[in-house]
């Protein structure tokens, strides 16, 4: 099978998802395309020579919703030849993106593509596509449904993690999103977003909050007690019968934050890149999805992890440094603990808690930080991994070359 | 006689009248059905007709289903289908023949009556204060299956329509017709006028909202953010609310969701098919057997001994104002009996009788009774020391200490001032009911009353037939439980008689579990999941573990060599006399009880340091299964030594008594019909096998099975 490499990853920096946000005026397409084009140009690229762009979204509906990636391709003036198609698996369709697009180059289907993925938040909020998954209620009985916040909240009750834990963690988050920034780490892939004059409209992920300290945290009110209260509680001690009560210790400040934001991978084939004068970053070493538990939902990290790790025949000590998306603290948490990873080594330039979660360009987004950091530190492996909605898990090894 | 007649007036205006000679209420009883199509039919072809005034010639509109008839037909997809598609297009034909149809609602309309009523053009309700309307379906483990769930979604938006299907809400005329149910209230005098008047002003009103074009769903579109929200909370609090226990409120959920996103007729056709699922499913089998007709046989006293004539209450008295006493009291007073509540110092009479004063005054304050009632209904009840102040009292139950002394004192006083023919009841819960008559003179007319806690909430009554019980006495006993509004059951002497002797192996089993090393989490969810209202720790701190040990210690006295130990008696032991942890009252028990009374209790930290938590834990399915069959087989043993005779009344007094799993029908249905005998009895057998004795069934359950016999006869 032919090898798949990263040529470049970018993105947009990540705006409040709200009405205040400084992206809620860009429409999704408009954002996507925008961020399309300067990924051209930063190459010169010929983008006849790109076979397909496969995009994240989680709510494929409205101004996302009829093929976002076909459209935005167009927006952009790329060639009508490349094509564009649109995938989801919740939180992590953009990672998804980037490996079915890899997937495509191995297997000999396409010879340059773009993985990536755009979620305007603040535009086409959560729950807007609706799904049977939330609301059928012959679903939601079978599926045992409770919201991921219980799920995170569930989480940390069955593994003892306090309200300090989770908070410490958050505060490190930030700590570490802040120094990144401060010190100029996403500078190479942080595409401002312009206005029509060129003007921009956003350079710098703006929902960072450095200045939170524990006491700060402390005094905000858990987000799921009431949903818990309503019932989603007593469904999620049906299936965890050993818990006495949910312990719930997630909030605006530890759970990734509601943002805007889109993100692009240039993948292809060595050849390929070559011909049209790109450097490869890295190569694509192996990826994995699995499915878990549905009601405890985000718990499918680690065994995505080690699965991933089995297709690459690596180990989890051949892994220099960790990226898993910061959904919910509790979640990281976990897979430090069942990967026995330190937290010297994951998320080291902090995550979505600090800067946000535009929940279909995630992946593509964590993807480009960790590269760019393997690089800075000079290190060769690094392991992408999200927690997903509906209980599943999807991971990707990437290896510098 | 035929079910429907019709007169046509000279305005044209047909009046409708069902009356089925066949019964005391309309039900939708297949023949009923039929001709209701026919007449129907007969009024629409009618050139004359111009509109129809659909009414009922009985003091109800119409009550329902006919449930006992829609169980003896064959019991597959095809033949009910067939029936509810058949109700169905009649339904149809009403809505779409053209000619406006007005409900004249003179009574009560349930379930099907309701539906009927529905599926008419207008509704005007007679103001009869003892009319209800609603669908009570969902508390028999089926949904209305007439079109209710699909028209009244469509009338009142999916999430108003939700409490009257979900919750069996049920409401008066006049709160029917704020809630949009019905549309006209008018006096009972004026109903037919008022149904024609109707038919006169809107001669075109023949077309159901949902027949028109532009229809849209009120409150919003299934799809809709709002409704998908709704639908979603509704499931997550149903959840909470049956531990997804019972099929019919989650199939009405599917029902509403999928039948509102679709044309009308095939909404019907969903429902109809979620209707005839639940129709042949254990469940509702089980739950109808219990609820309907188990029930009914047992407030109707079925079984009170025939040739003794009615005996209606004037005066009864009531020896201990305590607790029980109290509550007994305020339910006499309550059902309009004069009550002299008696105790040995007239301040405890005075706080027995208080505690209607307050039950009164909430009542007021709610505005379910008038001051004036509240009033006359406290002034029936007498406190008292004195035993002279009995007299004239035709029964006398005595509700004091559970201490033979004493109550054979008290009953000795009593009967001292009674009439020839009174009664004499103990409330005792404990002390067998022989033993206690040896203190009376009339051993023949006294009686266990066993009543449970609190009075005026539950509504169970165990009667207890002591050894020389006469049969008339039992049928007093039955006729005061019945003007009380309660629900009786009869057993026959034993310890612990029926319901307390079978409560009891609940909590003794969850606390045997503990013992075991299962974590008390574990086994208190697995009560819940398996349909009891509390886990078994929770349940023994409320009783009172002092309490419990205190009895536990009393039976080895009294049974000396005979006594059987239970692997809980030592759970008892460490937390009463080690732990001091003695229950709910003090705070302490297997839980830890805040002060604050809103705050929540949490299984105490400590108890795994006493009783430590297994490395293993059993799967839920065990516990849950454990804790069910303990109940089961001392059941089985109670019916096997002839404590209780009636599967019914076993399954009512098991539900009502000590709250065993409502979804399954009560205990014998769990065994008989959910379970299936067989799977019972290996069950069992593998528990017997692997954790004791205790689960090894009766004799009489393999004979059964091996006889292919039912418990219900």
């Amino acid at each position: 099978m032919t090898d798949a490499y990263i040529f470049d990853a970018v993105r947009t920096p990540r705006g409040k998802g709200k009405k205040d946000g400084s992206l809620h005026s860009v429409t999704p397409v408009n954002l996507m395309a925008g961020l399309l084009l300067d990924l051209q140009q930063r190459h010169q690229l010929d983008t006849s020579a790109i076979d397909d762009v496969v995009l994240g979204c989680v709510e494929p509906v409205m101004e996302q919703g009829a093929d976002i990636a076909r459209t935005a391709v167009l927006m952009a003036d790329y060639a009508q030849t490349c094509a564009g198609s649109v995938v989801s698996r919740f939180c992590a369709s953009g990672l998804e993106a980037v490996n079915v697009a890899a997937a495509k180059v191995k297997a000999g289907e396409a010879q340059m593509t773009i993985g990536g993925g755009v979620e305007c938040m603040s535009r086409v909020p959560m729950g807007a596509g609706g799904g049977a998954y939330y609301t059928d209620p012959s679903v939601t009985n079978k599926l045992s449904f409770v919201p991921q916040g219980i799920s995170a909240d569930l989480i940390a009750t069955l593994h003892g993690f306090s309200r300090t834990d989770v908070d410490a963690y958050a505060i490190e988050s930030q700590r570490r999103a802040k120094h990144a920034w401060d010190n100029g780490y996403f500078d190479r892939s942080v595409m401002p977003v312009r206005d029509q004059f060129g003007l921009t409209l956003l350079a710098h992920d703006e929902l960072m909050r450095p200045e939170a300290t524990l006491d700060s945290l402390a005094t905000l009110k858990p987000s799921f007690e009431q949903h818990g209260g309503l019932g989603f509680d007593a469904i999620a001690q049906q299936i965890y019968p050993q818990v006495e009560r949910i312990n719930h210790v997630h909030h605006a400040g530890n759970s990734s934050g509601i943002v805007d934001g889109a993100a692009a991978v240039l993948i292809g084939t060595k050849e390929m890149g070559l011909a049209l004068g790109l450097t490869p970053r890295a190569r694509i070493r192996a990826a994995a999805s699995v499915g878990s538990e549905p009601t405890i939902m985000l718990t499918g990290p680690a065994p995505s992890a080690r699965k991933a790790l089995k297709n690459a025949g690596m180990q989890a000590s051949d892994i220099d440094l960790w990226e898993l998306n910061e959904a919910f603290a509790s979640v990281v948490l976990l897979f430090m603990k069942e990967m026995n990873i330190d937290h010297s080594k994951i998320n080291v330039n902090g995550g979505a808690i600090a800067m946000g979660h535009p929940l279909g360009a995630t992946g593509a987004m964590i993807l480009g930080t960790v590269l760019d950091e393997l690089e800075r530190r000079d290190a060769r492996t690094a392991l992408i991994n999200l927690c997903v909605g509906g209980g599943m898990g999807t991971a990707t090894i990437i290896e510098r070359v | 006689m035929t079910i429907f007649t019709h007169e046509i007036d000279d305005q044209g205006l047909a009046v409708l009248t069902w009356n089925d000679p066949n019964g005391p209420v309309n039900s939708l009883a297949q023949s009923a059905v039929v001709a209701l199509g026919e007449a129907l039919d007969g009024l629409l072809a009618n050139d004359a007709v111009k509109g129809i005034v659909l009414t009922s010639g009985k003091s109800d509109f119409v009550v329902g289903a006919n449930l006992k008839e829609i169980q003896t037909m064959p019991q597959n997809a095809e033949t009910v289908l067939g029936f509810v598609r058949s109700l169905h297009t009649i339904m149809r034909r009403m809505e779409q023949g053209g000619k406006p149809v007005v409900a004249a609602m003179n009574g009560t309309a349930l379930g099907g009556g309701m539906e009927v009523a529905l599926a008419c053009h207008h509704r005007i309700a007679a103001d009869n204060p003892k009319a209800v309307f609603g669908f009570p379906e969902v508390n028999l483990g089926l949904l209305p299956g007439g079109g209710g769930t699909q028209r009244l979604a469509r009338m009142l938006g999916v999430q108003a329509a939700m409490p009257w299907l979900l919750q069996a809400t049920q409401a008066k005329a006049k709160e029917a017709k704020a809630a949009g149910l019905i549309n006209e209230v008018v006096a009972a005098d004026e109903l037919i006028g008022a149904a024609k008047q109707w038919l006169l002003a809107n001669p075109n009103a023949c077309v159901q909202p949902w027949d028109e074009k532009k229809f849209r769903l009120p409150g919003g579109e299934v799809q809709s953010a709002k409704v998908a929200q709704v639908f979603m909370g509704a499931e997550a609090m149903l959840r909470k609310k049956t531990m997804g226990n019972y099929r019919a409120p989650q199939l009405i959920l599917q029902a509403l969701f999928e039948g509102c996103q679709v044309p009308f007729d095939l909404a019907l056709d969903i429902e109809a098919r979620y209707f005839t699922e639940l129709l042949l499913s254990d469940q509702a089998k089980a739950m109808i057997r219990t609820f309907f007709v188990a029930l009914q046989d047992a407030n109707k006293l079925k079984n009170r001994p025939k040739d003794i004539e009615k005996k209606q209450f004037k005066k009864i008295g009531i020896l201990g104002a305590g607790m029980m006493g109290a509550g007994i009291a305020y339910s006499s007073a309550m059902s309009g009996m004069d009550v002299v509540l008696l105790d040995s110092t007239q301040e405890s009479a005075d706080k027995g009788k208080a505690y209607s004063d307050t039950l009164l005054k909430k009542r007021v304050a709610r505005g379910k009774m008038t001051t004036e009632k509240a009033e006359t209904t406290l002034a029936r009840i007498v406190a008292t020391t004195d035993y002279n102040d009995l007299t004239g009292c035709e029964l006398v139950i005595e509700a004091v200490f559970e201490d033979r002394t004493i109550k054979a004192d008290v009953t000795a006083k009593a009967e001292a001032v009674l009439a020839e023919d009174a009664i004499f009841a103990s409330n005792t819960s404990t002390l067998p009911i022989t033993g206690l008559a040896e203190a009376s003179q009339r051993p023949a007319q006294f009686i266990g009353l066993h009543f449970f806690s609190p009075v005026d909430k539950m509504p169970l009554v165990e009667i207890i037939m002591g050894e020389k019980t006469s049969q008339h006495t039992l049928a007093w006993a039955l006729d005061y439980v019945q003007q009380l509004k309660k629900t009786p059951i009869t057993v026959n002497d034993s310890r612990g008689f029926y319901t307390s002797r079978v409560f009891k192996t609940y909590v003794l089993e969850g606390m045997a579990l503990l013992k075991e090393g299962v974590a008390p989490s574990l086994i208190e969810n697995a009560g819940k999941l398996a349909g009891m209202p509390v886990g078994p720790l929770a349940l023994s701190d409320e009783v009172s573990l002092e309490l419990m040990d205190r009895i536990g210690r009393q039976t080895q006295n009294d049974l000396g060599d005979a006594y059987v130990s239970h692997p809980a008696d030592s759970v008892v032991q460490t937390m009463v006399h080690e732990l001091q942890r003695i229950g709910k009252k003090s705070g302490l028990g297997f839980y830890d009880y805040p002060a604050d009374p809103q705050g929540k209790k949490a299984l105490w930290s400590g108890l795994a340091d006493h009783f430590p938590v297994a490395s293993e834990q059993p799967d839920i399915d065990t516990v849950m299964q454990r804790l069910l069959y303990a109940q089961a087989v001392e059941t089985l043993h109670c019916v096997a030594e002839g404590v209780i005779t009636r599967a019914h009344e076993t399954d009512i007094g098991s539900i009502f008594g000590w709250g065993f799993a409502p979804h399954t029908g009560g205990v014998i249905s769990f065994i008989e019909t959910m379970e299936g005998m067989d799977t019972f009895i290996a069950n069992a057998d593998r528990l017997a096998a692997n954790v004791g004795a205790r689960y090894q069934v009766p004799q009489l359950l393999r004979d059964k099975a091996a006889a292919g016999e039912s418990f219900y006869g």
